[in-house]
């Protein structure tokens, strides 16, 4: 099991958010979900602009096996999408914290109940037991 | 946890992820899927199968038996080793299961049905049976294993005994052999050539390591879902169940209709439906990005909903593919309801992939 980025914040839904030097977020799923997931062959994204509530749907990651919703960890308007990921989603696969990004948001949410990497690896660790 | 088989240190050996499947820890792929697929329809992949259930039916009235079992017609097959694709129906005409019987003589046949069925298909074959005074016996014993792909058959020869090999090697399709401790068969679930071999499960970790070895690649369960259903081949389940009959499935030629008073469990219900169908059941190719799923809708302008039965992506057309039934009626375009949003799609004859071939137009 590889090492959990130490700057990102999670969720109990294995998303993860990057906060910006601009103040805006990135948010994408993590190794243990796009894993879970197998190869993904197609990714749903919001429209820029849109306007998401938190632990609303904010975006759909299919693989060959499921299709997964990804949910908004704050609450917040989408300011960018990956549209690498149109032709290509198993970046996700192969990078799911850096080019496998899937939305950047603008937020004034302080992102009060997400979890710390120690945090989310316990969560990891209670999963696998 | 779940029911292990002979081969599950092999499947953790080999980096599996596990899932359950029916009551079975079973691998539903060794890393990536998509790998395993395209191995299969280049060269050469093995599944293990030895969670699927073998059942050996013996008695001087084996045939009368499975004559009224089984909505295909045995008395079809003469030659020891042939085998016949069926369904096992419910008086009503849905499908109990579906499943392969290989003849060997008039008194001795072998079935293969499906894992998660096995307790109701027992039950029922054993209640059937009880008039025809046959003997039904699980071989509960056994392992198998599906070696499938172009290269299969060249790859996987070897661990048959020398003095076995040519004729396993000349067995047409859809025909098997007892090839000294092992049941070979050119049979499979994924439109390609290849084996599914039966053997005694202690022999089962052996002939796996040596496929592996011979350069076969492992397949889990993920693979054998896309693979056929690329090959257009129905699961138990999905596709069909005990309220669906063969006709609603796309499976009406697994039915013989001849000879006519040939009394099998369903063919009065069959006989009503034959008559005049409301369903079609059809292949559809996803024209947009997306992914069809099981359950989604079909709308079909002015003759109104159907609903796809198996769906996903098809990693070698590399677009979505799915099975559907739909109203009766003649036309080549739908459109599917995928959250909310109708996209459209195209119907189309199947398979949509054999032999490693593309066979529609895309």
């Amino acid at each position: 099991m590889s090492e959990l980025p130490g700057d990102l914040q999670y969720t109990k839904e294995h998303e993860w958010l990057r906060r910006e030097d601009d103040g805006s977020v990135t948010i994408g799923i993590t190794d243990h979900a796009q894993s879970a997931l197998g190869d993904l062959v197609y990714v749903e994204l919001p429209e820029v602009g849109q306007d998401v509530e938190l632990d609303g749907e904010m975006a759909v990651v299919e693989s060959v096996k499921a299709a997964s919703d990804v949910y908004a960890p704050v609450a917040g308007t989408i300011v960018a999408v990956n549209e690498g990921l149109a032709d290509d989603p198993e970046i996700i696969n192969s990078d799911p914290y850096g080019e496998g990004w899937i939305v950047r948001m603008k937020t004034s949410a302080d992102g009060e109940g997400l979890m710390s990497p120690e945090e989310y690896q316990a969560l990891l660790d209670e999963l696998d037991a | 946890m779940g029911l292990k088989t002979p081969l599950h240190d092999k499947h953790l050996e080999a980096g599996a992820r596990i899932v359950d499947f029916g009551g079975w820890d079973m691998p539903v792929n060794y890393g990536s899927q998509k790998e395993e697929h395209h191995a299969v329809r280049l060269k050469a992949g093995v599944f293990d199968v030895s969670h699927m259930t073998i059942v050996d039916i013996a008695g001087d009235r084996a045939r009368d038996f499975l004559q009224h079992l089984l909505a295909n017609d045995v008395g079809r097959v003469n030659t020891p080793g042939k085998a016949i694709y069926t369904c096992m129906l419910n008086d009503d005409g849905g499908v109990i299961d579906d499943l392969i019987v290989y003849f060997f003589t008039d008194s001795s046949y072998r079935l293969v049905v499906n894992a998660a069925t096995r307790e109701k298909d027992l039950a029922w074959i054993r209640k059937q049976a009880e008039v025809f005074d046959v003997r039904v016996g699980e071989r509960a014993e056994l392992a198998m294993l599906a070696v499938q792909g172009p290269e299969a058959r060249a790859l996987a020869a070897p661990v048959i005994d020398e003095g076995w090999r040519e004729q396993a090697l000349a067995l047409k399709p859809f025909t098997a052999m007892h090839a000294g401790d092992l049941f070979v068969a050119r049979t499979g679930y994924t439109g390609e050539d290849g084996w599914e071999i039966v053997m005694p499960a202690a022999d089962a970790p052996r002939v796996w390591d040596r496929l592996l070895a011979a350069g076969v690649t492992p397949c889990g369960l993920g693979a054998r879902d896309t693979l056929r259903l690329e090959a257009a081949m129905n699961l138990y389940g999905s596709d069909m169940d005990e309220t669906i009959t063969p006709l609603e499935a796309g499976l009406g030629w697994t039915v013989a209709w001849e000879p006519a008073d040939r009394d099998f469990i369903g063919r009065a219900a069959l006989e009503r439906q034959r008559v005049e169908p409301t369903q079609r059941f059809v292949g559809l190719l996803l024209e947009d990005k997306g992914v069809l799923r099981a359950h989604q809708r079909v709308v079909v302008e002015g003759l109104g909903d159907g609903e796809i039965t198996s769906g996903g992506f098809s990693p070698t057309i590399e677009r979505s593919i799915a099975l559907a039934r739909v109203p009766a009626g003649d036309y080549d375009r739908a459109s599917v309801d995928i959250r909310g949003k109708l996209l459209d799609v195209r119907i189309v004859g199947t398979p949509f992939v054999r032999n490693g071939e593309i066979r529609i137009d895309v």
